[in-house]
């Protein structure tokens, strides 16, 4: 060996191999060399991605227990269907006609889910947590090929911004559902619960979220190469741009803040609980 | 205060090499390339290992510490544990030229396939001026020192040789980004498509934005956020936007039956 050195390689791997094991590659059996629990984070994730697939699955399918006046749970809003429970005043707009069948929230559910779903931050989750592409950082990936999201089915990610266009839709029904929450029971205005409260935290994440978004910082100003011939436009961008910077931290508590909104509801409905109210 | 530490430093070369054990004295305020540089002035000192500034500025120390790719001369020695082992291996998506040092030409050959600034044709040397919110996004791209620690931690490549030749890896794809932002670019101008060029020839589709690149960065920039996922964007508006296809197949359409 040039070095001259006696180092001990009884334990090389196969170096034909790929990635870090490539024949070219400075030769070390082990796969990675972090000792840090670089583990947690991936698992973390996926742990709590699995409870909100698992709690919205039974939730959306369940198709009861998401309307207790003034409150609509927002997996159920706008109601689509006409098997939609009756909501005076709501976003009750009964579009899809009586031959659907299953629960309402599934109409309405895929816009919001698949903006997550092609999230440029819930994608790194993902990919990490649960297809290990890569787990962590300089930890190899168990796939043999990779092609990222240059082929069908994942160039289909760059639809991103349309979801974009969607959930700002139903964003802006949220916040009128939001704003009923003003209204008792009764449809009369001048009423406020602790479920006013829920809903508005709620909107008021899922706007932060929804304009933190990569394709909304790109739209509103980032698509520009000279930003001094638009100020308000360039005004606009740097705005998103610090909503941007926390768009990870508002993706998890948006995603929280609708499943307690959701829970808040079915628990109300379903008698559970009362809805302490303030005035 | 001074302890003695062991450390286990890859040595070899092409043809082979291992983990090779060494006991050090670690003074106050060290950093792990004082260590190595202590290594070679003692107990190895045949020892290669590519370094230059020792301020982490100028991207030659680039090196793996406890399996996380990092500069040597950043990485202070007191935040190790004194009793733990400290492994130091070179960078481990390229070639290996000799202990430490790799063989990073991998990235100067990607950094000529893309194509330079080109000059407004307007304008001649001098007269450019340019707004300072212009030219503000760029300026972060500017810090990198070239350390090429992006592009070893970027799984794409590092877990899939077979990439190289298609993905420039986020520290080229952040000079495309750059240089479509740039607000004086005549690229376009001169028939040259900065976003067909990334999708297609320098495999921006590779990126799924896992954002290591910007975990190792020791300039902090936020390649993921900044440069590949507004040049993805980019590339939407110009590939995947249905509108512009659907403009463009018209324009097109309009060409062919002009007179």
């Amino acid at each position: 060996m040039a070095t001259g050195t006696e180092p001990d390689t009884s334990a090389a791997g196969d170096r034909s191999a790929r990635g870090v094991h490539h024949a070219t590659r400075a030769a070390i059996p082990a796969r990675h060399l972090r000792r840090d629990r670089w583990w947690l984070q991936p698992a973390a994730t996926a742990a709590g991605l699995l409870a909100f697939i698992v709690y919205s699955t039974w939730r959306a399918f369940a198709g009861s227990d998401y309307y207790a006046a003034p409150y609509v749970s927002p997996f159920y809003s706008p109601c689509l269907a006409e098997n939609c429970a009756d909501m005076p005043g709501g976003a009750d707009w009964e579009i899809v006609g009586s031959w659907w069948a299953l629960s309402p929230a599934l109409l309405v559910l895929i816009f919001p889910l698949g903006f997550r779903l092609t999230c440029y931050y819930y994608r790194k989750a993902y990919y990490r947590g649960f297809w290990a592409s890569p787990p962590a950082c300089a930890v190899p990936e168990p796939h043999a090929k990779y092609s990222g999201e240059s082929r069908f089915p994942l160039v289909l990610q760059n639809i991103h911004r349309y979801f974009f266009y969607f959930a700002v839709l139903v964003a802006g029904v949220l916040t009128y559902d939001a704003a009923l929450g003003f209204r008792d029971e009764n449809g009369a205005w001048g009423h406020m619960g602790l479920g006013t409260l829920v809903m508005l935290a709620n909107i008021a994440l899922i706007w932060a979220y929804t304009l933190s978004c990569h394709s909304c910082r790109h739209i509103v100003g980032g698509r520009l190469r000279t930003f001094s011939k638009h100020p308000v436009r360039y005004r606009m961008w740097t705005w998103v741009s610090v909503l941007n910077a926390r768009h990870m931290q508002l993706a998890w508590a948006s995603l929280v803040s609708v499943a307690v909104a959701d829970l808040y509801v079915y628990l109300v409905a379903s008698g559970a609980f009362d809805d302490p109210r303030f005035f | 205060m001074s302890y003695q530490a062991r450390f286990k430093v890859w040595r070899g070369d092409a043809d082979g090499g291992g983990l090779v054990d060494y006991e050090v004295t670690v003074n106050e305020g060290e950093v792990v390339l004082d260590i190595i540089h202590r290594l070679q002035a003692t107990a190895a000192p045949d020892m290669a290992v590519r370094w230059n500034c020792k301020a982490g500025k100028c991207g030659s120390c680039s090196a793996e510490i406890n399996g996380r790719p990092r500069l040597m001369c950043m990485t202070r020695m007191s935040v190790f544990d004194p009793a733990e082992t400290i492994t130091v291996t070179p960078m481990r998506a390229f070639p290996v030229v000799r202990d430490l040092v790799t063989d990073v030409s991998y990235n100067y050959a990607k950094a000529r396939e893309v194509p330079s600034f080109v000059p407004p044709a307007h304008l001649k040397p001098g007269e450019y001026r340019m707004h300072q919110e212009d030219v503000g996004r760029v300026q972060e791209f500017r810090k990198c020192i070239e350390c090429f620690l992006c592009q070893d931690t970027c799984h794409v490549v590092r877990d899939h040789e077979e990439n190289k030749t298609a993905f420039a890896g986020p520290r080229f794809l952040m000079r495309v980004a750059e240089l479509d932002m740039h607000p004086l670019d005549a690229a376009a101008e001169e028939g040259l498509d900065r976003r067909r060029g990334a999708r297609e020839d320098h495999g921006l589709g590779y990126c799924n934005i896992t954002k290591c690149c910007s975990e190792v960065c020791p300039e902090h920039i936020k390649i993921t956020d900044n440069a590949l996922i507004p040049l993805k964007e980019r590339v939407v508006d110009r590939s995947y936007d249905p509108l512009v296809w659907l403009g463009n197949k018209i324009r097109r359409r309009g060409a062919e039956h002009a007179p």
